[in-house]
């Protein structure tokens, strides 16, 4: 019964963070966001105090439940668990797991690296970020799943566009997508998955930080696995079959750090001696710490460290396929015209080279925006403009950086800043967006159309949004304009560098602010 | 002559009827032909214009903007049926399909007896670079050579009145280019001599001035006629004269006209429901492109009626709708013209995808980006009032219907104004200025979130 209850949760949970991920119609960030804001990593990055507190409350009551529940990669790990009792011989899918002692010192060790990361920011946060679960989640949900959604929609607007319907609609996806980012997905799930798949929760006891904090709190928790000793006939049936390898069955002992309360042995015990409850069976006296501490002979673990260094020979071929492919090339322009008809190729952007990176409205400055993210890429998959796209360098690894090469951070657009649980975008309303400047425009009169070939163009005056940009003679009386950026009005938007036809770089770019400065509204 | 029931048109009779025949023969007729008093052709009702030649698919891999070339196995099986049903009037141009057309159309009509059709073609000069003497008669020599012909029945002037007098000068009376014109049709190599016409009214005037005052015969004249540009043409472009003005103008000096855009570039055969509902009143089972044909067919001055037929499906309508043609009763004349007036409530822009404008520097896809524009007039989606309770269905409409058409990087947002489009618009349309109305709708709507 309990199992059931927990089964249901953590489906309602893994399903609807994982719509989070693939929906791009803001559906689903209106009714299911909260669920990424109380990941626990998320909420530590946010300071968000409420959230914290509800899952500490959570975890003192009822035990890890957060991990069996709303931990998306904890519920992801189960599945692959499920996975192995479903396959191979009837042995090996039977009794796979036994007690193992626990590795406090590894455990501590990671967690301690984890937040030192943390704390340290820049590269190195890109590291720690590559274990936080809730956005190791993120980046499978997002490069794996995310374009099979797409595409599955995109079968779905063909047959619509066929019938004359509008329900459903054609998404682009490629601006999110990011190989690199992807290989980080691959590489997290064939190692967590991997784990799961063979022993259970190995890493979520071992290796996740928020897994190793929420044991701290779940030793002593109200909530807890406890075995009855004048029930038991110590048939070890439960140890065997704990995915989280801590049922002590020769001492009748629960390593309640481990536990991550899935109350999968209270319905494989014949003889109902194991209950979920508040006060202990009356032979349940001795659950001390110095059991816990037990530092027996850790087995080594085997697998894992082969299989990463195969991955990243694979990764290096990968990305060096990518530049190759990477390398475009700049295709004719405006050819004369004698005969009619056809399309003139469209030549591709490239975005300039920014020496300040430009963060999105609602984050205040690039620094707030950039030691709060927790990359787990769920800002880019939301973005409707397709701006966002993560960031591949050092400094910054996966972390989004806004792109105008196919699309504009358009004025009615807040989307990010509702779905950002970090509170590195931190939530911002349509008009407050519209009054704030995240980057300012400057024109490169060489390469400007209006101001070197004196093109009647002005492009970039035409679609500014704050109406930063004015058309000016060259010189008194002269019918030859050239496009002047008011700084104090232009809010960073991009849509005169994304609609400047010149390329490969637009002549008009934006160059990130440091801090975001606040302007004039937009009214209307 | 068979002037009698539907001659509710100017009375001319330049052009010399058909056979007779019942209102109820509708299906397996002949052919309706109208004679040329200039030669004496017999020139069947509806021509075959060449300018929507069908085109095989791209090859997987090839840039969007190819296509897999003209379909030439489908342009010789239409080019059959087209005169196993009578037709015998062709009518292309240099520029064509990409330029493309004539080349197509040579092999096509190479098959029969050079005496069994009339070929029309143009000196489509309207580029600076062919404006030179040996560069136009290069043009005119090279038709012939793709039409594999030493003679063409009907020579056209291309888009005279499109960029005004200054236009005509350069590309017709500079460089003698007229002259040579007519001493051809001395010496036979041009059998008609005329020209096509859009825009400006005061060089159509003086091309039939000079006709008037004997400098030159036009043997016929090409004409936008169809029931909106009859008496609407201003409302619906105001760049456009009237066709009743127009064809008035012709008949009075028996000139024959040639229609050309009797659909208004497709527009007429896709009218909107309340539109098609007072048609089928009348005469239910008829589609809105019979309608249209039997209207630009039924002035007997009209030499022949132009339709470029993409697929085998429209000629084989065509053929029926003209084999024989009944002309319009006054009363069905009357709602033609009701009908029209309730088009214009709702201007479209008269934009007929002729592809002249084409290719934009720019990349962007102009006809397309029109069409969808009319379309979604057509269809009630142009919905300025947020408070309208169909707004939100038709701002979703318009959006998602734009960019199933036209690839956000080929949208209007992208025209930078620089003009190179407009002088190409036989219509005359402000291309410019009406890409960045449609982006200032699509741009109002985006921010209605």
């Amino acid at each position: 019964m309990l199992k059931t209850v927990r089964v249901v949760l953590a489906w309602a949970f893994f399903l609807a963070i994982t719509w989070l991920f693939l929906d791009f119609t803001g559906m689903a960030a209106a009714w299911f966001g909260w669920m990424a804001k109380i990941q626990v990593v998320p909420a530590l990055l946010a300071l968000n105090i409420a959230a914290l507190a509800v899952v500490a409350l959570l975890t003192v009551i009822f035990g890890r439940v957060y991990c069996s529940i709303i931990c998306p990669l904890g519920v992801m790990q189960d599945g692959f668990t499920w996975l192995r009792g479903r396959v191979g011989t009837k042995k090996k899918r039977k009794n796979r797991f036994r007690f193992t002692p626990n590795k406090q010192s590894l455990r501590l060790g990671v967690a301690v690296v984890f937040i030192a990361l943390l704390c340290a920011g820049g590269a190195a946060k890109a590291i720690a970020s590559l274990i936080a679960p809730y956005s190791a989640y993120g980046r499978i949900a997002s490069s794996l799943l995310a374009p099979v959604y797409d595409l599955a929609n995109n079968g779905m607007a063909a047959v619509a566009e066929a019938e004359n319907s509008v329900t459903f609609y054609t998404v682009d996806g490629s601006t999110a997508w990011n190989a690199i980012v992807t290989l980080v997905a691959v590489l997290t799930l064939v190692v967590v998955g991997g784990f799961a798949f063979f022993k259970g929760r190995w890493w979520c006891n071992n290796i996740c930080p928020v897994g190793t904090l929420l044991g701290y709190l779940s030793k002593g928790a109200l909530y807890k696995i406890r075995i009855d000793t004048s029930k038991c006939i110590n048939c070890g049936k439960c140890g065997r079959e704990c995915k989280a390898s801590c049922i002590d069955t020769k001492n009748h002992r629960v390593d309640y750090t481990r536990c991550v309360a899935c109350m999968d042995c209270i319905g494989n015990c014949s003889t109902n001696a194991i209950s979920y409850s508040v006060v202990a069976p009356k032979n349940d006296h001795k659950e001390d710490e110095k059991f816990i501490e037990n530092k027996a002979e850790a087995p080594k673990a085997e697998a894992p460290k082969a299989e990463v260094k195969a991955q990243d020979n694979g990764r290096r071929q990968f990305m060096m396929t990518g530049l190759a492919v990477g390398a475009g090339t700049a295709v004719a322009w405006a050819q004369g015209k004698t005969t009619d008809g056809g399309l003139a190729a469209l030549r591709p952007k490239h975005a300039p080279e920014r020496k300040q990176p430009i963060a999105p409205p609602g984050a205040r400055s690039y620094k707030s925006f950039h030691d709060h993210c927790t990359r787990c890429q769920l800002c880019i998959n939301q973005c409707p403009n397709g701006v966002l796209q993560p960031k591949i360098s050092l400094d910054g690894f996966m972390i989004p950086e806004m792109v105008f090469t196919t699309g504009y951070c358009r004025p009615e657009c807040n989307r990010c800043s509702t779905v950002c649980p970090t509170g590195s975008i931190k939530f911002i309303t349509v008009e407050e967006r519209t009054a704030v400047s995240v980057a300012v425009a400057s024109v490169d009169y060489d390469a400007c159309l209006a101001a070197a070939d004196g093109e009647n163009c002005g492009n970039c005056a035409r679609h500014c949004p704050a109406e930063a940009i004015v058309m000016v003679e060259v010189s008194e009386g002269s019918r030859q304009k050239r496009p002047v950026v008011n700084p104090a009005l232009c809010i960073g938007c991009g849509a005169c560098e994304h609609l400047c036809p010149v390329s490969p770089v637009s002549a008009i770019t934006v160059e990130g602010r440091d801090t975001h400065v606040p302007v004039k509204p937009i009214i209307g | 002559m068979g002037i009698g029931a539907g001659a509710t048109m100017l009375a001319g009779t330049s052009c010399v009827t058909r056979q007779a025949s019942s209102e109820q023969d509708d299906e397996g007729g002949e052919m309706t032909y109208r004679v040329n008093p200039s030669t004496g052709d017999r020139v069947s009702l509806l021509g075959y214009g060449c300018m929507r030649l069908p085109v095989l698919p791209a090859p997987a891999g090839a840039p969007e903007n190819e296509d897999g070339g003209i379909d030439q196995e489908e342009v010789n099986r239409q080019v059959d049926v087209a005169i196993a049903g009578g037709v015998n009037y062709f009518d292309t141009s240099p520029a064509y399909c990409k330029g493309r057309s004539e080349k197509a159309m040579g092999e096509a009509l190479s098959r029969y007896p050079r005496d069994s059709y009339f070929l029309a073609t143009k000196l489509s000069n309207f580029d600076e670079s062919t404006w030179p003497r040996e560069k136009s008669q290069e043009m005119f020599e090279n038709s012939l050579k793709y039409l594999r012909t030493d003679y063409v029945d009907y020579l056209l002037l291309h888009c005279v009145g499109v960029g005004s007098f200054e236009a005509f000068n350069h590309r017709y009376e500079e460089n003698g280019i007229l002259d040579w014109l007519i001493e051809q049709r001395q010496n036979g190599r041009i059998r008609n001599l005329g020209f096509s016409y859009h825009g400006d009214i005061e060089v159509f005037d003086h091309a039939l001035k000079m006709h008037d005052e004997g400098r030159l015969k036009w043997d016929f004249v090409q004409i936008q006629l169809n029931y909106v540009d009859w008496e609407q043409a201003k409302a619906d472009n105001e760049r456009e004269t009237d066709a009743k003005y127009l064809y008035g103008e012709l008949t009075r000096r028996g000139i024959c006209a040639v229609v050309m855009e009797p659909l208004l570039g497709g527009r007429l055969a896709n009218v909107s429901n309340n539109l098609l509902a007072i048609m089928q009143k009348d005469r239910p089972g008829d589609t809105p492109a019979k309608w249209a044909f039997r209207y630009a067919g039924t002035p007997e001055n009209i030499l022949t009626v132009l339709s470029g037929m993409t697929y085998m499906d429209h000629l084989k309508e065509n053929l029926k709708t003209f084999s024989p043609l009944h002309p319009l009763t006054a009363e069905e004349d009357a709602t033609l013209m009701h009908i029209a007036r309730l088009m214009m409530e709702h201007p479209a822009i008269p934009c007929t995808e002729c592809q002249y404008c084409m290719p934009c520097p720019y990349g962007i896809d102009i006809p397309s980006t029109f069409a969808h524009y009319n379309q979604m007039l057509n269809e009630d989606n142009i919905v300025d009032d947020a408070r309208d309770p169909h707004f939100a269905q038709a701002r979703k409409r318009f959006l998602v219907g734009y960019d199933r058409k036209v690839p956000r990087l080929r949208q209007a947002a992208h025209c930078i104004g620089c003009g190179v489009c407009a002088p190409h618009c036989p219509q005359e349309i402000h291309i410019p200025d009406e890409l960045h109305k449609i982006n200032a709708y699509a741009e109002k709507l985006r921010r209605q979130a």
